[in-house]
């Protein structure tokens, strides 16, 4: 409750600074709305904001999904063999060095306008924290609970399901919680390159045509679904750490 | 459980180039107790687990073997100074570890026993951190116990406790590993008086023999013979560091 009130108290004050800075400044609208305008602009166009939040949701929920998996069972095949870490990390590292806004127009060739460029996109960005979290917490087992398990003659991939993976899972918490506020950002990149349908679309489309008010209400819809993302995936990350 | 076998082991060990203990010569003998001393990085831990074939923190070159000639492979089990219980598994699920690190189905009716024996019949079902560092380390116990191995080697597994729960602890190991081959890792002279049917102090000379008191373990730790051996270990102890 305290928490809730923290947050409400900080949105309060994040709003009034923005309120003060539009009456001192005297800045127009289409450079920068009032909250009450954006309100109201939200509100007017819920349904084809909703529309597009819907899109993007997807897009992110897709990619969250599949590049969890995907990192997960890197991590897994990392930890189990050297051969394949040392095979696995460079290429790991390289998916990192290339500045995702170089990627988006690639994967929009290889893929097309729809959803799968941007569920790639949004997979790409948290393929390796995910990987990298989860493959610390596999790998970073107390020695002496290494040697009982080895003493009590356990299997390569039964000491994986019983003691690593359990021990990795507060680990996985965490790149899962870095995952879901980046996994938004490559989403919406992907559609700023080339969509007819999401929140970055509809961004995109409404500086075109100078509708600040309406560009602002989908970027605030666009940072209410990442706040409800992370602290969803917060809740799962303290459900892994606890179990 | 099979017959325990007397295990000796000999040679010496190097950590980065440089000697940790010289040549050790030591025979564990058959179902019976032997406590190892000697001050911290003298290579007490390192002794212990090129025994129980895991990889030294050094370079140990000699031989282990047993007395029957049978690999030590599978035979041993194996407690340390923390009771590396798995925090997100019950009292009774880290007592049946073993079988499902085997991939084996775990025999429940003997585990609860080890359980009821160790006094935790009433806790099976909880998790460890809603019990006791006393409770923890029988639960330890248990799970050494239900491997049912004729060797058993422990890393200062009560170093941990207080005194009064550890001296409990040291009753209820003796009973329940009796007939096993035990080499117990210590710092506590007064633990290895009570319980050692052999004490070995080890320095980087190599390992030399204590003579425990006459008497049988578990001894009276109140016993004149025992108070004056525990003295002497202590006063050599304190020498040799």
């Amino acid at each position: 409750m305290t928490k809730l009130c923290a947050a409400l108290a900080a949105a309060l004050l994040g709003l009034s600074l923005w309120q003060g800075i539009v009456l001192l400044t005297g800045v127009p609208a289409f450079i920068l709305p009032p909250p009450w305008r954006v309100a109201q602009t939200a509100w007017e166009n819920r349904a084809l904001i909703g529309e597009n939040a819907i899109v993007t949701a997807t897009e992110i929920a897709l990619g969250l999904a599949f590049g969890t998996g995907l990192g997960v069972c890197t991590a897994i095949l990392m930890a189990a063999s050297n051969r394949l870490h040392n095979l696995a990390m460079p290429m790991l590292i390289f998916t990192q060095s290339i500045p995702v806004f170089a990627l988006a127009p690639i994967l929009t060739l290889w893929l097309g306008y729809g959803l799968a460029s941007k569920v790639m996109m949004a997979v790409l960005i948290i393929y390796f924290p995910v990987t990298s979290a989860f493959y610390d917490g596999l790998t970073r087992i107390p020695r002496d609970l290494t040697d009982l398990a080895q003493t009590m003659g356990g299997t390569k991939w039964q000491i994986m399901r019983h003691i690593r993976i359990p021990h990795a899972r507060p680990a996985l918490g965490t790149g899962l919680k870095l995952a879901a506020v980046s996994a938004p950002i490559g989403a919406v990149i992907g559609e700023w390159v080339g969509a007819s349908k999401g929140l970055g679309y509809l961004m995109l489309l409404a500086n075109g045509r100078a509708k600040t008010d309406l560009m602002f209400a989908s970027l605030l819809t666009l940072t209410l679904m990442t706040i409800t993302l992370y602290f969803a995936v917060s809740k799962l990350a303290t459900w892994l750490a606890r179990n | 459980m099979t017959h325990a076998p007397a295990l000796h082991v000999a040679g010496h060990c190097h950590i980065a180039g440089r000697p940790l203990f010289s040549d050790v010569d030591i025979t564990l003998h058959a179902g019976q107790w032997t406590c190892l001393l000697g001050r911290s990085g003298v290579g007490k831990s390192t002794l212990l687990r090129c025994l129980a074939g895991l990889a030294p923190s050094g370079a140990f070159t000699g031989t282990r073997t047993a007395s029957d000639g049978a690999p030590l492979a599978g035979r041993i089990s194996f407690m340390a100074q923390s009771d590396l219980l798995l925090p997100w598994l019950t009292v009774l699920e880290n007592v049946v570890l073993g079988a499902r690190l085997r991939g084996t189905k775990p025999d429940l009716a003997r585990a609860k026993s080890l359980i009821a024996r160790v006094g935790l019949a009433d806790h099976t079902h909880l998790k460890p951190a809603a019990l006791s560092g006393g409770m923890r380390q029988r639960t330890a116990l248990a799970r050494t116990l239900m491997e049912d191995r004729p060797v058993a080697l422990l890393d200062e597994p009560f170093s941990a406790l207080d005194a009064g729960t550890r001296a409990n602890m040291q009753d209820l190991s003796a009973q329940m590993l009796a007939g096993k081959t035990v080499l117990m890792v210590t710092h506590d002279p007064a633990e290895a008086v009570r319980l050692a049917d052999q004490i070995i102090v080890l320095s980087p000379a190599g390992a030399t023999l204590w003579q425990p008191p006459n008497t049988a373990p578990i001894r009276d730790q109140h016993a004149p013979e025992t108070l004056a051996c525990q003295s002497a270990l202590l006063f050599h102890l304190r020498g040799t560091s």
